[in-house]
């Protein structure tokens, strides 16, 4: 650290030996270095992207393709040409999963997306204006936030059919209601701090203090949060799907795979058709949530505490 | 009560120890740099120094804990007779809060806010098994009666909220002591409170440190209070012990250039003839900022007014070029006024004044140009500073946005505050968090210097820094007074510093000006009682001038209350050791004048108010 320039009054070091410098309440900051779990995490996930962008041109068969033309029976077990076995329709499971990969992970990334978008500005939005206008928002939040979301989904697909833009809409509301919990109190509590009132007292408008005094401060816990968001919308897309009201058949999603071979079980055939999709949600949840994990702990568990 | 020792009577002893920080790299830098010292039995050591010499570390030490990122490099320290440095975790449980207490700073934030006092003052103990539940409370009970807390009997049954903030912080001593530890950690644990309170404060924390029979490490950078508790000081710079030896030796006869550094940073004592009488180049015919007849308080009552009153009938003006300071314990309303100016609490009653012309109570009514006249600089540079703004951006913005200016203009502009703060170009592209504190608060001023300001209001600017660190800023400040013409009102507790650098003093006590006048007239007889029991309360750099004071009748009537709002009288009456029953407390204060702008607000003639009490 440079030496302060000092005036007539400044008083002294005592000897000429030590300088005496004001010591940086903290390091400039470390940067996040993920641990092994992180890494885990950030692997794993790296490897489910690249699935769900290039599966369909990597997949050694079309989504609907069958494997063995000529030998039809459901449920065969791996073998070369199937390897991962076949499923229900005798399709191959492998190339169903990569077809499958890009459209659950996309819906429920264009759903968290959505969900963030909504619920942030309508939770920092309520966060700054009159106690009114924040009682009368949060209150219909709350209504929203009250109601199972599976149950609210299922009526709002059953009522207008399900296709790809409803799941997206309808998960993209459903999460924002979350999103506006979280992005609410976050504004609340900058709000109050010093610098926002210095930035009132200077005059700036509600456009600067949301943009440069409390979204840099609010963005990187609500960054956070959006991958644990983005894993209950997976979870949420993949249960629609799973009851049927999901991704459409023949169309391949994890979820909706793991209820059309559900009969592999009840047949005590092969259980890869149902295990297959199922673990690829499963590692793909975990796999976020140990990148989230890592970061919480990076930033002093604080984040963690709060969501 | 005093316990007999096993074998010796040293407490605690430090050989050679050593701490070092561990960098991100691996590396470490020491901290610590092979410190010796020992605590007998009864007997305050204080640890003095400022900030980053080390005594907050050092007195850690005492429990056998480092912070974060620190370790123990070498060395030993004995609690008696057991190496603490090299204990585990399990190992030290049973001696924190047995053998050895910590008491923090802040009262406040070391009690569970939702949890009673009694509970929380006696779970040590208790958990540890070391006495049954019915045995700590009556300890407790002895210790609120030895710390003269109110309603000993009944306080304990009392949550956090509802004792003030000198009680909560000899409640956290009896916290401390309920254990019944044989050595006490005391870090700083009067620096956060007003003078009056202070003087309660150190008065008990002393006697239930002798009654009790345990030693302490005192760690303060106050060097009148230590002359006040201690037995012993141990001087530290950057890690050393420079000095060490009885109190009497360091404060009478010092030999270390450190030490009388150190000395040489004291405030002195509030005097008639410090106050700066400033030269009138900037003078204009009207007042820069002035208050009229402001009421103003907090909340909506039924009547339109305010449901809690926190000023009333506040006349202040501000002259241009001139530096008004406010003075008076917390809960007068000092901040609250600034905040009036600021535009941030509009007034229920009154008139705001900027440059002669009547200016809006509201702030979102004022024009940019009026905005731009009054700056507000924050006790916290902390919270002050948005921590995702870089430095040019925090003082860029007010330039930018009063001024106009951008680009070159805006950078040359940016690098003059920087060199009129005192604070090297390179800082422009850091962020608040690699600053230290006193660098923080320059950028706060420099932020409200940026917007070529009529009046800057600095609410308790010095009041989180180091004492030779807020020197240096209210060096700052008179420089930038003599430089820029800009009026100041300078806020604070401390009527030290308010008298080394104000023209003016405005006394608040309870939301109403107590007395106001040029700072001679209000250091120098005829007082306010409320003034005089300010300035007795400040501490001399001498042993027993505790003593001394609390024998005194004006600190003893004067300390056996808070500040309390009142609708009608004098606010003060109840710790006024003139105060007339039947008048002070039914009739408002009349304003004497007692010469060239020096109003008291007394029921008492001027002549009744030169003599003692």
């Amino acid at each position: 650290m440079s030496k302060v320039k000092q005036n007539e009054h400044y008083v002294a070091p005592y000897d000429a030996g030590v300088s005496f410098d004001e010591l940086p309440d903290s390091a400039p900051s470390s940067r996040y270095t993920p641990s092994w779990t992180g890494w885990l995490g950030i692997t794993v996930v790296s490897f489910w992207v690249f699935i769900a962008i290039f599966g369909p041109y990597l997949a050694p068969l079309g989504e609907n393709e069958l494997p063995f033309p000529d030998d039809y029976s459901e449920f065969q077990p791996p073998r070369a040409g199937a390897w991962l076995g076949t499923d229900v329709d005798d399709r191959d499971i492998l190339s169903r999963l990569m077809y499958g990969a890009g459209r659950t992970i996309g819906i429920s990334f264009v759903a968290t997306v959505l969900a963030y978008f909504l619920g942030v500005i309508l939770g920092i939005g309520a966060a700054i204006s009159s106690p009114r206008v924040d009682m009368i928002v949060s209150r219909i939040n709350d209504a929203f936030l009250s109601l199972p979301t599976i149950m609210l989904g299922l009526v709002v697909v059953a009522a207008v059919g399900s296709s790809i833009p409803v799941l997206i809409i309808t998960a993209g509301v459903i999460y924002a209601t979350v999103v506006f919990r979280l992005a609410r109190a976050l504004g609340q509590e900058i709000m109050v701090m010093d610098f926002v009132e210095a930035a009132r007292v200077r005059g700036e408008g509600y456009f600067w203090i949301i943009t440069r005094e409390i979204w840099p401060n609010a963005a990187m816990p609500l960054m956070t949060d959006f991958g644990l968001r983005l894993i209950y919308v997976i979870l949420f897309i993949s249960s629609l799907s799973f009851l049927g009201l999901g991704v459409q058949p023949p169309q391949a999603d994890w979820g909706s795979m793991v209820r059309e071979n559900l009969g592999a079980l009840s047949y005590g055939q092969s259980v890869i058709p149902v295990i297959a999709p199922a673990l690829s949600i499963a590692t793909l949840t975990v796999a976020i949530n140990l990148i989230v994990d890592d970061i919480s702990a990076h930033s002093g568990g604080k984040l963690s505490k709060r969501l | 009560m005093a316990k007999k020792s096993d074998d010796n009577d040293v407490i605690f002893e430090a050989r050679d120890l050593r701490i070092n920080a561990v960098r991100d790299d691996g590396s470490e830098l020491p901290i610590v740099k092979g410190v010796d010292f020992k605590v007998q039995r009864g007997e305050v050591v204080a640890l003095i120094g400022e900030s980053g010499s080390g005594k907050t570390t050092i007195s850690l030490s005492a429990l056998g804990y480092c912070k974060p990122g620190l370790k123990f490099a070498g060395g030993e320290a004995l609690l008696l007779g057991q190496d603490v440095t090299k204990m585990t975790t399990e190992e030290l449980r049973p001696i924190r809060g047995e053998k050895v207490a910590y008491l923090a700073q802040s009262a406040a934030a070391t009690f569970n806010p939702s949890i009673l006092i009694n509970e929380q003052v006696t779970e040590a103990p208790v958990l540890h098994g070391s006495k049954t539940r019915a045995e700590a409370d009556a300890k407790a009970l002895s210790l609120y009666h030895a710390l003269e807390l109110p309603d000993p009997e009944s306080i304990g049954g009392r949550y956090p909220h509802q004792v003030s903030g000198g009680q909560l912080q000899r409640l956290m001593a009896a916290m401390a002591l309920c254990g019944e530890p044989d050595l006490l950690v005391l870090d700083e644990p009067t620096t956060a409170l007003d003078v009056t309170t202070q003087i309660e404060v150190l008065k008990a924390f002393k006697q239930v440190i002798k009654e009790e029979g345990a030693a302490a490490i005192y760690v303060t950078h106050d060097l009148a209070v230590v002359a006040q508790v201690a037995d012993h000081i141990v001087v530290l710079y950057n890690g050393e012990i420079k000095e060490a030896g009885p109190v009497e030796t360091i404060i009478n006869k010092s030999e270390h250039p450190y030490t009388k550094r150190l000395m040489g940073a004291i405030r002195p004592l509030p005097k008639p003839g410090q106050g700066e009488s400033s030269n009138h180049e900037h003078m204009r015919d009207v007042p820069a900022l002035e208050a009229k007849s402001v009421d103003a308080g907090y909340g909506k009552g039924a009547d339109g007014k305010p449901k809690s009153m926190v000023l009333r009938d506040v006349n202040v003006s501000i002259e241009r070029g001139k530096t008004v300071g406010i003075i008076g314990e917390s809960g007068c309303g000092k901040s609250t006024l600034a905040r009036v100016f600021a535009g941030l609490l509009p007034p229920s009653d009154g008139a705001l004044n900027l440059d002669g012309q009547p200016i809006a109570p509201d702030l979102r009514n004022r024009s940019r140009e009026e905005l731009r006249k009054v700056q507000f600089v924050y006790q916290m540079a902390d919270t002050a500073l948005n921590p995702r703004q870089r430095i040019k951006d925090i003082i860029g913005r007010p330039l930018e946005f009063y001024g106009g200016l951008t680009g070159e203009a805006k950078n040359n502009k940016l690098l003059e505050l920087l060199e009129m703060v005192e604070l090297p170009p390179p800082f422009a592209d850091r962020y608040p968090h690699e600053l230290s504190g006193g660098q923080k608060q320059r950028v706060n001023l420099a932020r409200a210097l940026a917007a070529d300001p009529e009046v800057v209001l600095c609410d308790e600017v010095t009041s989180a820094l180091d004492t030779i660190v807020g020197a240096n800023v209210i060096e700052l400040l008179k420089s930038l007074r003599r430089d820029t013409g800009v009026s100041f009102v300078f806020i604070s507790h401390d009527l030290s510093t308010v008298a080394s650098f104000a023209d003016e003093i405005v006394v608040l006590y309870a939301g109403r000006v107590a007395e106001q006048g040029p700072t001679d007239k209000v250091l120098s007889p005829p007082y306010h009682p409320y003034t005089r029991l300010l300035i007795s309360s400040v501490p001399e750099m001498r042993t027993g001038w505790l003593e001394d004071t609390v024998a005194s009748k004006e600190t003893m009537t004067g300390m056996t209350g808070g500040v309390e709002l009142t609708d009608i009288g004098c606010p003060f009456f109840a710790r006024c050791p003139l105060a007339i029953e039947g008048t002070c407390d039914t009739v408002n204060p009349p304003r004497r004048v007692d010469g060239d702008n020096h109003i008291i607000e007394c029921h008492r003639e001027v002549d009744e108010l030169v003599g003692g009490g």
